[in-house]
């Protein structure tokens, strides 16, 4: 097709890529900071001198995070958390989701229900509390993993892709041939849907990896506690750096260690995911839009 | 009897699907309905020695005492003020980004605008309040450096300290975080408009902001209504995480909201009754406020959730 491209519509393109590089630029700035900050000397960044490049270029920071037993801990918990976290995710989600994708299972309306009235009502904090507490799990690993195990939105994202993006053709051919719904799932329908696995798998890890609630409502122990965790009990010291003078607190030593760590703490904890998620970006748009599919 | 044919069939066929569907209920029963049933204990002098199911009952007292408490206004109004401001400065901004990154010609400039968009999300709560605690302080922060270095603000501000700034560094930080992120279901809206309709308009001589507004805009008015509706489900529900993540004893008094509150009376007081009440009077409005705006949403654009 003939397209002319008027003088109006050329000025329409450069505002549209002059807007958009100013959002890229100013969402991608606090990050570029911390990163220039975790290299420079904490001198340098308590005197304001550090803007966008790292000054007094240096790794000391993150060689001391490293030494740091607590913060060693709190990162392999945090992957232990994250890794073991999302198989359950994953192995309860599929669970519900393929069964719940049969368009003539019984009972599946009621389980669907079930399901989806959580979404928007719940017992609420305490009373989760409660419950995780009589259960005998706090202060063990299954209160970190287990009251999140399933995620309804999740798991209707995945059972909306297995009813609308696999033909239902394949399923009946399948049970011709006698393969049993099972084995259909795990031969047939789970190799079929692999980008809506990578989609959930990464919604479930960011969760685990990001969240510090469940731990720090059910665990007690130091040695359990997840990163983030640890790194909101550092960035609350170094926050009293803030307050010095409403308190009259004053330690210049203390202040510029934390001051040095935060920065480190910082980019170590959130590097993995942003690390990862360029990776799988193209399934994004997949993923959401399965979600929003009423059904 | 024709149901009963119609469940022998459905569980010789599907009995392994129906031996897969028994953790799922057993996960929802233990971990969501058990707590559901628990909540009654806003009802109840809780004691530990007599569980949920034996202490006395006490009937609407917990929430009298909420009610009467000279806290719950400003709690309930912080919790709104903070739900409304999201609602109004959170939610047009993905929208127009998305409308923005649909009008990128370029393939390779539209997926790294895309990237960089998404990646705050993939960014902790508490990384998050790190990075704007650092960045705004008022003696070593970056931000008033350059404010001051500029010669806009004329004296540092105490942005993270002073209560008066609490809201806007809220919102501005939920922007931040989340504005590409939640773009992408409006993109992806926005990818399944019809290309005729643009050709079409194009012979009739619009030009681009004429097609943006009169096809690309009202094709995913859909979209947007369910999303807002999703949204107000949430204005009671502000975020634990976060606020309690940004609070402190200098911003108290506007950055107490019901779920913070309700985890001090409940997990630092130990006053569990009294907590479930404000824990569950704060559900059950939520829930009432997405039942009411669904049902106007249903009446006036016949686009609702259920």
């Amino acid at each position: 097709m003939n397209k002319r491209v008027t003088r109006g519509d050329r000025i329409f393109q450069w505002c549209i890529n002059i807007i958009a590089i100013v959002i890229c630029a100013v969402t991608i700035y606090p990050l570029l900071y911390v990163l220039a900050a975790s290299l420079s000397e904490p001198i340098k960044i308590l005197s304001g001198d550090v803007v966008l490049w790292p000054i007094g270029a240096n790794v000391n920071s993150y060689r001391r995070v490293f030494a740091s037993a607590d913060i060693l801990s709190g990162y392999k918990n945090t992957i232990i958390y994250s890794t073991s976290g999302t198989v359950l995710n994953l192995i309860l989600t599929i669970c519900a989701a393929y069964p719940l994708s049969m368009p003539d299972l019984k009972g599946k309306n009621f389980v669907t229900f079930l399901i989806t009235f959580t979404m928007f009502f719940s017992g609420g904090m305490i009373p989760s509390y409660l419950n995780i507490r009589s259960l005998g799990m706090l202060d063990s690993v299954w209160a970190v993993l287990l009251p999140g195990a399933i995620n309804a939105t999740n798991m209707l994202i995945m059972r909306n892709y297995f009813t609308n993006s696999i033909p239902g053709e394949l399923r009946e051919a399948a049970s011709i041939d006698g393969c049993s719904p099972f084995r259909t799932m795990l031969e047939i329908i789970l190799p079929l849907s692999k980008s809506i696995l990578i989609v959930i798998t990464l919604y479930y890890f960011v969760g685990h990896w990001n969240s510090y609630f469940d731990a720090m409502m059910y665990l007690r122990k130091r040695e359990m506690m997840p990163l983030q965790v640890l790194l909101r009990q550092i960035l609350i010291m170094s926050q009293m750096g803030d307050m010095a003078e409403t308190y009259g607190v004053d330690d210049a030593n203390t202040l510029l260690l934390y001051e040095s760590l935060k920065y480190a703490i910082i980019v170590i904890s959130a590097v993995p995911l942003l690390v990862i998620y360029p990776l799988i970006q193209k399934f994004f748009e997949k993923g959401i839009m399965m979600g929003s599919i009423k059904g | 009897m024709n149901w009963k044919r119609a469940w022998k069939k459905s569980l010789t066929k599907y009995w392994q699907l129906y031996l897969l569907l028994i953790p799922v209920v057993a996960y929802y029963i233990i971990f969501k309905y058990v707590p559901m049933a628990g909540a009654q204990i806003a009802f109840r002098n809780f004691k530990f020695n007599k569980g949920i199911w034996g202490s006395p009952w006490i009937g609407l007292k917990n929430f009298d005492r909420f009610f009467s408490s000279s806290q719950s206004f400003t709690m309930i109004w912080n919790t709104l003020a903070i739900g409304f401001l999201s609602i109004i400065f959170c939610f047009p901004f993905p929208i127009i980004l998305a409308l923005l990154i649909n009008e990128i010609k370029s393939n390779r400039f539209k997926n790294t605008v895309k990237t960089i968009t998404y990646a705050p999300h993939f960014v902790s709560t508490i990384v998050v309040v790190g990075m704007m605690t650092a960045m705004c302080s008022p003696s070593t922060g970056v931000i008033n450096t350059i404010m001051l270095k500029l010669g806009i603000w004329k004296e540092p501000l105490y942005l993270m300290g002073r209560a008066q700034y609490f809201r806007p560094m809220y919102i501005i930080s939920a922007i931040w975080k989340d504005c590409g992120w939640n773009a992408i279901i409006f993109i992806s809206a926005l990818a399944a408009i019809d290309v005729s309709l643009y050709e079409a308009a194009e012979v009739d001589g619009a030009n681009r902001w004429q097609q943006l507004i009169k096809i690309t805009l009202p094709s995913i008015i859909p979209t947007i209504v369910i999303m807002l509706i999703l949204e107000s489900g949430k204005v009671l529900n502000v975020g634990f995480e976060k606020a309690y993540a940004m609070q402190n004893d200098l911003n108290l008094s506007v950055s107490e909201v019901i779920s913070t509150y309700t985890y001090k009376i409940g997990l630092e007081k130990m006053d569990y009754d009294y907590a479930t009440a404000i824990g569950l009077f704060n559900s059950v409005v939520s829930f009432a406020m997405l039942m009411i705006v669904n049902f106007i949403s249903k009446r006036v654009s016949e686009t609702s959730l259920f």
